[in-house]
């Protein structure tokens, strides 16, 4: 909302301040300054010329003038002028030369098409009145010659933009806002609409409501006669301007005007083409409305329609039809203001995407005792300013209106605040706000609210509301106040205005807590682990496209394939929520690499999304008068994807970096494997590790997570045409495991071990077996044939080549072992080795390897 | 004393031992090696020495003269093996330095051979501010990133058509009917604690947020959010004005406390946007004359994030008895937060996942 300060100033008495300490004061009453436009405070020397002779110069390519101009100086001035609407005997603003306009923008004399040109006569625009350069500003015959334009047109003016919460569209009204500036200063407020309306008895062009839920006043007034060429007054187009509005013709400017000044939208019609009586109803199937826009509109059965005898002329409080639009030529005009049902207002202007400065306000809420008082106002402009005879009579359709009204404890707006404000001040601030306060409780008060929709409820969830206690008082809010109906609304009013920044400090003894939970500890561990094992923690987008998994190689039938779509994704080519945290890791690593980092480790802890197998469509909307019930709950549940928390690494480039020590080492599906072992070691347990094809990995580079028999995730080196695909470096890793079930896994607090005194025993073993024996079979085998007595196990050396024949591998570990309560002798540490081997030997055909 | 023999045991002269113990000394300082030390403590405190010869004469000697003789060779022994240990532990101190130098290095290589990653400020920047409610008695409470429009609007008293909600722009997920949104905020766990938990509620939670905003500097489809809540019995703004209050001081260091100003918030009622006291120039920037202050772009207040009393409409409608419990919610955004906190200028550098961005903020925040 664009306030010029001077047109608050018409309604309120406001001290000598800056526009910056009215801005502040609005601020802190709840109408948040988004900028101050300052107009006119640089113009300098621009004053009221005479035209007193206009030579027309030739041999240029646009008309040019030469003008003699009197200033009301010692001398005429003589100035060059390529405008060419205005003659001898004008009167013109004249910037004189060293004036100044607006924008800072300087005037001197100089030479221009072959003349002095001592000054500039200027358009509107160029004195930022409008956005009107189509010529000269021809200024009334009887302007004092010499006088200062400044002064003259009111340019100098500041204009404060607040922004508007979507609670309170009385603030979308100079008269809303003047209210709120009134009681921040202290100071009297003149009400706009505080005019004396005429009681008119016969009504006007004839009107009905038929719809009482789509609308609850209706009022049309009529005027004939109307001069459609009478032009808005600058004043009028300045205000209209400032306050970011185009000015158009006379009769639409005043029905802008009025809306800007009072909050009531307002729309003209041209009297002459109604047909028969109007009749506000919602729309049929199948009709159909030419709006302003020229767009045909296909209507539905919830918009709010103002319609005759031909069908829809309107779409209610959003746009009106082009048919019955006024046009340069209408002299008969019908003014309609009306008062719509918010919702509805709400719904046609989203179902249509028209948002008007008249739908903007009435979903916010509009004063339903506004449309007898502005229609008034609006024929009388047209009168005065338009020369329209006023028709006697208004058409006036109303449905009753019940107002709200809510009893408080008198010290309830401090209870909540956590402070007390004597009942004197609570009833005077609610008045200031225009609320009627009475004493005592009405017990019926309470069963009757209405929601913020504006819908009368009242019952459960009123009583629920309710709050009592001693003293008791009634309030009825005003009418441009359909935003307060609960009793929290009125303690805010309150609060508000006794000043937020009064508010105590006090800092409230909460119960202790019992601290982060155990997923949400593993999660922060598994995060450091990963960055202090290297690693760079990336937050990608979940958007993914369907071609991401063709690019990951998943096969048709994948459950990853399986993804969850949005209505309205921001790309048409992401509109998936992804399965897994690969594309996003993977296209932030090509980023990377892209940008000149070719050794990249990054990972990604995050949620994935995964429909349930048979979940409904639908998550129904519950009601909001209670609790749901424990099904209620179950059934938006169970329309939910999964989403559990899984964490991924993609890694390219060297790992162990090069440099002045020698060569570094290449990323490898082991460094992969290992980023899992991290996360696993952080959650307390030990990953078993299985050989495994699974896209997007390379086949053969491939491991499966799992710990115990559940699978966790996979790691390993990517598909050499996944790599091509996302145009990775060559041998990129990648990792990926689900937290959500690592976290299942974890087991309780460790089990402190026994550290025993006593010496180790170590032993060599060398074993051959086949090469496509998997070194976790053997060493599973050599731990459970060592038995107990076995402290650790390491695999030192693998070796293939002759010595071990064709086909076959050699694995060299060193076992070490020791007892608890004694030293082992050589007997009994040789019979654990050889149990180890013999272990190994019936399980995967190890041979003992002869040295 | 049948072997008593009248001989005259030479080497048992002083003189002799005498002489043996200045050769044995000037052999050991003539030593200028460990080696040659080692070859001199042969010669002349090894078993073939003169002095341990001389030794095994005292036997020899009449018994009244052997203790005399024992007195005198157990001198000289002594002598040379002090002198032995002192030479010996020179020539080691000289060996040491020497190898010692001979080990010097260049300290100031570099060695990255692993370089340490980082995990991304806004993770820690959510955790850090997650610890500060932890410390005073919350619990971290979650939910899911892909919620139901009921807990995203409906329970939190944004109406279907309410304008408040099209304020929300919203990614609805399979059809805008399907009842199911990403979440716009963070404020649907406000509903799940307060439907799962026992009352008091004291929660904090951090998360993901959705609104289909194009990547800009300033915007971002994707952002993150920390989220407040407190029921209890006799919550009052008081109290929420205090528990923000202590938590500008944590994050920003004493004196920092925050301002109110009147806001809309369907959710709660009364509610206000909380403004956070310039934690760099301390609101000096904004009185004329002062340096200008790029944190706070000289208004001496940071707008920091929204909080209010919860509606007790949305108490109803978690089935809490607003007659009883109040509270409070608050809730700030993470990236403006970084953006202020680290005078980070575009959010894009926050979403890109450039490691150049994400190394200088390491393990915490």
């Amino acid at each position: 909302m664009k306030v010029p300060l001077s047109w608050l100033r018409e309604y309120v008495d406001l001290p000598a301040v800056t526009a910056h300490e009215v801005a502040d004061k609005l601020t802190a009453a709840g109408l948040k300054l988004e900028s101050i436009t300052s107009h006119g405070h640089d113009v300098k020397n621009v004053v009221v010329g005479h035209v007193l002779e206009v030579e027309e110069l030739t041999g240029f390519k646009k008309p040019i003038r030469h003008c003699k101009v009197e200033t009301g100086e010692a001398e005429p001035r003589m100035i060059v002028c390529g405008a060419t609407n205005f003659a001898a005997g004008d009167r013109v603003p004249v910037v004189l030369p060293g004036g100044v306009l607006p924008g800072g923008f300087e005037v001197g004399a100089r030479k221009t098409y072959g003349r002095m040109s001592e000054g500039m006569i200027c358009s509107e625009r160029e004195l930022g009145l409008s956005d009107d350069h189509g010529g000269i500003m021809v200024l009334p015959p009887d302007t004092p010659i010499g006088a200062d334009v400044v002064e003259l047109l009111g340019l100098r003016d500041d204009v404060i933009e607040l922004e508007i919460t979507p609670d309170i569209g009385y603030a979308l009204s100079i008269r809303g806002v003047a209210r709120e500036a009134a009681t921040a200063f202290g100071v009297a407020f003149r009400d706009p609409a505080d005019v004396e309306v005429p009681a008119g008895s016969e009504p006007a062009w004839p009107a009905s409501i038929a719809d009482p839920t789509a609308c609850d006043r209706f009022v049309l007034r009529e005027v004939t006669g109307f001069d459609p060429a009478a032009a808005s007054p600058l004043w009028m187009r300045t205000r209209l301007s400032r306050a970011g509005m185009r000015p158009v013709s006379l009769a639409v400017d005043i029905t802008n005007y009025l809306m800007l000044e009072l909050g009531q939208p307002l729309h003209a019609f041209d009297r002459a083409k109604l047909q028969g009586e109007i009749v506000v109803r919602r729309a049929r199937p199948g009709e159909r409305l030419e709006t302003l826009d020229h767009v045909v509109r296909e209507l539905d059965p919830d918009d709010i329609l103002i319609t005759d005898q031909s069908g829809p002329i309107s779409m209610a409080g959003t746009m009106g039809g082009l048919e019955t639009e006024i046009s340069d030529g209408s002299t008969d005009i019908v003014i309609e203001a009306a008062h719509f049902s918010a919702t509805g207002i709400s719904r046609e202007s989203r179902r249509h995407g028209l948002v008007s400065e008249a739908s903007k306000r009435f979903e916010r809420g509009v004063d339903r005792e506004l449309p007898l008082v502005a229609s008034w106002k609006a024929v009388r402009m047209l009168a005065e300013l338009g020369s329209a005879t006023i028709q006697p009579g208004v058409t006036h359709a109303e449905v009753e209106v019940t107002p709200a009204r809510i009893a408080i404890p008198a010290s309830y707006p401090g209870r909540v605040a956590g402070t007390s404000y004597a009942k004197d001040t609570v009833v005077a601030r609610l008045e200031q706000v225009g609320c009627v306060v009475v004493n005592g409780d009405d017990a019926a008060v309470r069963k009757g609210g209405v929601d913020p929709t504006g819908v009368v409820t009242g019952g459960a969830l009123a009583a629920r509301l309710a709050v009592t206690g001693d003293d008791m008082i009634t309030v009825t809010p005003p009418s441009w106040r359909p935003d307060l109906t609960d009793p929290n609304d009125l303690a805010e009013e309150v609060i508000r205005l006794e000043g937020y920044e009064n508010l105590p400090s006090v800092l409230p003894g909460a119960p202790a807590g019992a601290g982060l939970t155990e997923g949400q500890r593993l999660r922060r561990r598994a995060g450091r682990a990963l960055a202090e094992g290297g690693y760079v923690e990336v937050l990608s987008y979940p958007f993914v496209s369907p071609d991401d998994f063709d690019r990951l190689l998943l096969p048709a039938e994948d459950a990853r394939r399986a993804a969850v779509r949005l209505a309205n994704p921001l790309s048409e080519d992401e509109p998936l929520m992804r399965t897994t945290l690969l594309p996003g890791l993977l296209k932030t690593l090509v980023r990377n690499v892209g940008r000149g980092f070719p050794d990249v480790a990054l990972f990604e802890a995050g949620a994935v999304y995964r429909p349930r197998p048979n979940a409904p469509e639908v998550a129904p909307v519950l009601g909001v008068e209670r609790r749901p019930t424990p099904e209620e709950l179950a059934s938006i549940e169970a329309a939910l994807p999964e989403q559990p928390v899984r964490v991924a690494v993609a890694l390219a480039g060297e790992f162990e970096r090069s440099g002045w020590w020698g060569k570094g080492r290449q990323v490898s599906w082991a460094d992969a494997v290992q980023a899992a072992r991290l996360v696993a070691a952080e959650a307390g347990v030990e990953l078993s590790i299985s050989a495994d094809q699974h896209e997007p990995w390379h086949p053969g580079r491939c491991a499966a997570l799992y710990v115990g028999d559940t699978l966790v995730g996979h790691a390993g080196e990517l598909h050499p045409r996944v790599v091509e695909a996302y145009g990775l470096p060559p041998r990129t890793a990648a990792m990926e495991l689900e937290l959500t079930r690592l976290e299942q896994a974890m087991p309780g607090p460790v089990e402190t071990p026994a550290v025993s005194a006593y010496p180790v025993a170590t032993q060599d073993v060398a074993l051959i077996v086949p090469d496509f024996t998997p070194v976790a079979d053997v060493e599973a085998a050599l731990r459970d044939g060592a038995g107990e007595l076995l402290e650790s196990i390491r695999l030192f050396d693998v070796y293939a080549g002759e010595q071990v024949g064709e086909g076959n591998k050699s694995l060299a570990y060193t076992m070490r072992f020791r007892a608890p309560d004694r030293t082992l002798t050589a007997e009994e540490t040789t019979a654990a080795r050889d149990a180890a081997v013999a272990m190994a030997a019936d399980r995967v055909g190890a041979q003992l390897r002869s040295s | 004393m049948s072997d008593y023999d009248p001989v005259e045991v030479t080497p048992l002269h002083a003189d002799e031992v005498s002489r043996m113990e200045a050769d044995a000394i000037a052999a050991i300082k003539a030593a200028d090696s460990l080696d040659a030390l080692k070859q001199a403590r042969l010669a002349h405190a090894g078993d073939r020495s003169p002095i341990a010869l001389a030794n095994r004469e005292i036997g020899a000697l009449p018994p009244a003269a052997r203790a005399e003789a024992g007195k005198r060779v157990g001198g000289a022994r002594r002598a040379i093996n002090e002198a032995l240990a002192a030479r010996q532990a020179e020539l080691e101190a000289e060996r040491d330095a020497r190898v010692l130098v001979e080990e010097t290095v260049d300290v100031t290589l570099p060695w990255d051979r692993r370089p340490r990653g980082a995990r991304h400020p806004l993770t820690t920047l959510q955790e850090r501010i997650a610890d500060a409610f932890v410390a005073m008695g919350y619990e971290v409470a979650e939910g899911p990133e892909l919620e139901g429009e009921w807990f995203n609007f409906d329970a939190l008293n944004i109406a279907k058509d309410h304008p408040a909600r099209s304020e929300h722009d919203t990614f609805f997920v399979g059809s805008t009917e399907s009842g199911m949104v990403l979440r716009t905020q963070t404020s649907p766990v406000q509903i799940r604690a307060l439907l799962q938990r026992e009352l008091p509620v004291y929660v904090i939670s951090p998360g993901k947020t959705f609104r289909t905003d194009e990547l800009d500097a300033t915007h971002t489809p994707v952002f993150h959010q920390t989220e407040g809540l407190a029921v209890d019995e006799g919550l009052t703004m008081a109290h929420l004005k205090g528990t923000l209050d202590r938590f500008a001081e944590v994050m920003f260091g004493k004196g920092i406390t925050t301002r109110f100003r009147p806001n809309y918030f369907p959710f709660t009622e009364p509610s206000a946007e909380m403004d956070l006291k310039c934690f760099v120039c301390r609101g000096a920037s904004a009185v004329p004359g002062n340096p200008p202050c790029r944190t706070c772009k000289s208004e001496g207040w940071i707008e920091w994030g929204g909080c209010g009393m919860v509606n007790p409409r949305v108490l109803v409608a978690c089935g809490v008895d607003p007659s009883r419990y109040s509270g409070f919610a608050f809730g700030m955004g993470i990236e403006r937060t970084l953006m202020f906190r680290h005078n980070a200028e575009d959010m894009r550098d926050m979403v890109e996942g450039d490691v150049r961005f994400t190394l200088p903020f390491g393990m915490e925040i």
